[in-house]
This record gives C-alpha cells, structure tokens and sequence, in this order.
C-alpha cells in the first residue's frame, strides 16, 4: 500500500475504532519478516510494545528500503504507514519528510505522545538518524 | 446500595467523557480518584490557611500545625495505632525506602531477607540495595501458577532460612490477592524477623487494623485511598521506627546542631527533616474524615458484589484468561485475550472511554513467573458501578471483535 491509498482509507473512517481497523489492516499488509530479523540489535524498546527497525539504502537506484515488524498489531500497522512514507523515495526526499506533520494531518498525532509507550517516536527518531548518516 | 450508587456524584472526574464516550475508570489500583471534599479541603488551605507548620508563633502557623498534626492522629486512629508510630512521607516508595535503608546497617553477610513473588519493585529495588550494601540475601516466598501465594512453602521458608526480615505486600497490585499476611507475621515473629507489610493497594479496601495484625511496619500512599499525589505514610512500632537510621537529613528532625554535630529529635520528627506536605496531609485528613462516615462493611460487601459481577462476565467470554487469587481479592482483575498483546486491547478500550491498565504493573518478575509478557488490569472501588462494568464488557467483546475482524 502506498502513502497515498493510506490516506485515503483513513479519511474514509468517522469512528476510532473504524480508523483502528483500519490500521491494524495495514499492518497485516506489511510483508512478513524472517524471525531472524527480529534481533535484539533490531530492537527499538516502547514501553509496551517491541518494534524491530531495518532501514537500508538501496545504492544502485539510491532509494531507501525500510522493513520490519512489532509484536503488537497496532503499532505494527503504525508502522506500515511509516514504511509507506519512506519506502522507495530518495534519501533527498526522505531527509525532507516530516512524519510528525504528516501523522497530525492523519489525525494520530496523539499515537506520538510518549505516554503511550508505543515507541512510535523512537522509531521516527531512529529512521531520522540513521538517515542524517547517509 | 442505592446510597453507595449515590457516592459516585462525590468524585467530580467520573463525570467527564473520553473520545466523546462517559469515561469508565477501572484503574484505581493506579490511583484513586479524590471526592470533592478532598479538593475543597486543598483548595481552602492554599486560599485562607496557607502558612508553614512548626514554625512560628503567628495564627496562621499555629493553625496550620494543629490540623497537620490533627490528621496524624486521624490516621493513627484508623489503623489503630499510636499518633507517633506514624511518619509522614512522600508515599509508599519512599516509605519503603526508609525502613530498607533505615535497617541496613543491622544486615550482615548470613542474613537473609524475604519477599514474596507478588511484591511490586518498590517492594523489591530497596531490599536489592540493602542487599548489596550489607552482603545479605534476598529470598523469594513463592507462587503457584494462578499467581497464588503458597503458604505452606511461604511458612516453612520463615521456618528454615530465620529471614532477618520479612516483606510482603497486603495485597496485589498486579493480581489483586489478598495475602494471609497474619500468618505470615506470626510465623516471622516467632524466629524474630522483622515485618514489613506494603498496604499501598491494601488500604482503602480492607482497612487494615495494626494492633491487631501486630506487624512491625507498614506502607501506604495517600493517592490510592483518596487522598492526593506526593503524599503517604509510615507506621512503625515505636521502638523498631526509632530504632531505624535516618534517611534524609536536614531542618525540624533535629534537636540541637552545632557545626561540628547535631543530635537527632526521636520518631517521628526524625524522619520527616524539611517542608511537609501540608496540603497533602490536610487533603487526606478530609479522605480519612469521608471513609469514617461509611460503613466499612457495607462498602466491603458492594466492592466484593462488583468484583464478581466482572469477573462472571469476563470468565463468560471464550478465550479470556485470568490470572490470580479469584476468591480472596480486594477487586482487581489481570486478564488477557487468547495470545493477543494487551496493548491493542488497551488502546481499542479507551476509543470506547475504558480507562484500564496494561502492561507489567511495576511487578515484573512476577509478569515473567507467569510466563506471559503483561497483562489487562481492571481495579474497581466504591464509586464504579455495575453500569461501568456492563460498558466495560460491551466495549471489550467489541474490541475483540475488531481485533479478529
Ligand atoms: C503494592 C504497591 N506497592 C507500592 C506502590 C508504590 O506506591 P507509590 O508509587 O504511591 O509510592 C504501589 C503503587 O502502585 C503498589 O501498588
């Protein structure tokens, strides 16, 4: 699913529990990870919940490649809007992204508030980072 | 009943909506919330009585000390011990904090100190690190697999190891079990442990009575029994609380400073060196004052008719897994779903306004001995009702529905 179609589903939703289905079916969507790479040095630690982080830069089409998965379902369907924005653009356009702009026009800005130690900020954080090395 | 059900109207918060629903709160084990009289109380000390206590002559000083001090002697009534066996301090964390650290010096390397399975990390980190400072061993009294306490096992422990000390926890946070700690302080006394009970959750609900319990110390925080944050007490025998070392130093616990030394005042000024809490004391002086108007045993019988009426309708739901003590409980239920993970049931909860806890609880060890990463908690007091419960169930088959949908 691309950043545009998830959009567009989550405009459809008038209820939280409409938009909620609709994120943990996103994350069903996400393509399904070795369990070898849900390693611990993969592991981005939310209160509550574990998410495993790969990004990589694909240097022949010099675009970025994000993968990975959580054991709770909404914060993995979280990240598949995530992976959406980042998935297959430049690391010019992925430098310019900014995913809390984006969450709030999503109306989910309140799944960023650390209090619900879900470590989607964590993730953001780290995707910023490790993107600023490249 | 009908006058129970009328109490709820005394707890502003309850009256709010989350997500455009009622809130349902079933998180009191968490904190409770504070009826207006306990508000009314704050606000008027900050708007017409502010001023320090035990210090100066002034009206409003005198004031402030008399009904700082009038509270202390409330609450040492309600536990049924003596106004000086009681320390005020910042809660139970703190309180646990000082006795660990107040009997550290009298721990050596063949002491052992137990604890049961069920304790909450305040209960545990303090004991850890009077461990390592004294060269002492910590020892677990164990569980069976429903997170049970075992008491033959816990008996025969105090028998055999002779513990230095033995901590144990009223109640359950994570579990809500009642723990026979009479049996548990009898068997302690008798090889000369000292005994320390955490009633943190056990307060409001079972109204412990010391005198009778005859246990050497014990916990609470005044948050989760009406009262406001920052604030919990102490009590100790006088002469096993005088006889801790003090834990904070400063101004009002001593008796005389020079700059070379300063002799310490006795319990339980000692422990109690700065600024108090004065607020916080005066606020739960007014939660003592609403519990004392209710029948503790009416109250006890209402929370025990909630407490099953949950759990009948969670153990109705296919797939639903409780954990814990079900016939000795003060009202709070651990559950999961099937293999779900108790965050998304949480978060799909509060879009139907179900304020509920998940995840460890602050008992970790106790989540890993029962082999499960965390679990859903509901914990019910006097001002839920069955209505609360009827949303809640409503809610969470929903949720599950979402879920496998
Ligand atoms: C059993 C138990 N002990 C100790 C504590 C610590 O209390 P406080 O955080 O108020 O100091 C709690 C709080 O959750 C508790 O439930």
């Amino acid at each position: 699913m691309n950043y545009q179609e998830i959009q567009n589903q989550l405009k459809k939703t008038q209820s939280w529990q409409q938009c909620y289905r609709e994120i943990m079916l996103f994350g069903k969507q996400l393509p399904v990870i070795p369990d070898c790479l849900k390693s611990d040095d993969a592991l981005i630690q939310g209160c509550e919940s574990k998410v495993w982080l790969h990004i990589d830069l694909d240097e022949s089409r010099g675009t970025i490649l994000l993968i990975g998965d959580s054991d709770t379902r909404i914060v993995k369907g979280l990240f598949a809007i995530i992976s959406s924005m980042y998935n297959d653009i430049t690391l010019t356009e992925a430098k310019n992204i900014d995913a809390y702009a984006e969450f709030e026009s999503l109306g989910l800005i309140k799944h960023l508030s650390p209090s619900r130690g879900n470590g989607i900020q964590a993730i953001i954080k780290a995707i910023q980072e490790k993107l600023s090395q490249w | 009943m009908n006058i129970i059900a009328e109490l709820r109207h005394d707890f502003p918060v309850l009256s709010q909506s989350i997500e455009g629903q009622p809130l349902i709160y079933l998180d009191s084990g968490a904190t409770s919330q504070k009826p207006q009289c306990v508000i009314d109380e704050i606000n008027d000390f900050y708007s017409k009585n502010n001023s320090n206590v035990h210090r100066g002559l002034h009206s409003l000083s005198e004031n402030a000390t008399s009904k700082y001090e009038y509270v202390r002697t409330q609450l040492a009534k309600f536990l049924s011990v003596n106004s000086k066996e009681v320390v005020w301090t910042s809660g139970a964390t703190e309180s646990l904090n000082i006795i660990a650290s107040g009997v550290t010096c009298d721990l050596n390397s063949q002491d052992i100190i137990l604890i049961s399975a069920l304790e909450h990390h305040a209960n545990i980190v303090p004991w850890q690190q009077a461990a390592q400072e004294s060269g002492a061993k910590i020892a677990i009294m164990p569980i069976n697999k429903q997170g049970i306490l075992d008491i033959p096992a816990a008996i025969a422990m105090i028998e055999d190891l002779k513990p230095k000390v033995m901590a144990c926890t009223h109640a359950s946070n994570t579990l809500g079990n009642i723990n026979p700690i009479a049996k548990l302080i009898d068997a302690a006394k008798k090889v000369n442990a000292i005994t320390v009970i955490d009633g943190a959750q056990a307060f409001l609900h079972l109204r412990p009575n010391l005198s009778q319990l005859d246990c050497d110390f014990y916990v609470g925080s005044a948050h989760k029994a009406l009262g406001p944050t920052g604030l919990g007490f102490l009590y100790g025998k006088f002469d096993k609380l005088n006889a801790l070392s003090v834990f904070k130093t400063g101004g009002e616990m001593i008796d005389k400073v020079t700059y070379e030394s300063s002799s310490y005042r006795e319990a339980p000024a000692k422990f109690e060196p700065g600024t108090p809490n004065i607020s916080g004391v005066l606020g739960f002086g007014a939660a003592i004052n609403y519990l004392n108007k209710l029948d503790p045993i009416v109250l006890h019988q209402y929370e025990q008719t909630l407490y099953s009426y949950c759990l009948n309708q969670l153990q109705a739901i296919d797939g639903i897994i409780i954990y814990g003590d079900t016939q000795n409980n003060i009202g709070t239920i651990s559950f999961n779903y099937r293999d779900e993970h108790h965050y998304d049931i949480a978060m799909l909860l509060n879009s139907y306004g179900i304020a509920l806890r998940s995840g460890h609880h602050c008992t970790q060890p106790l989540i890993a001995e029962l082999g499960i990463q965390g679990t859903l908690r509901v914990s019910l007091a006097f001002y839920n009702s069955h209505n609360d419960i009827d949303t809640f169930i409503t809610a969470l088959k929903s949720s599950i529905k979402l879920i496998a949908g």
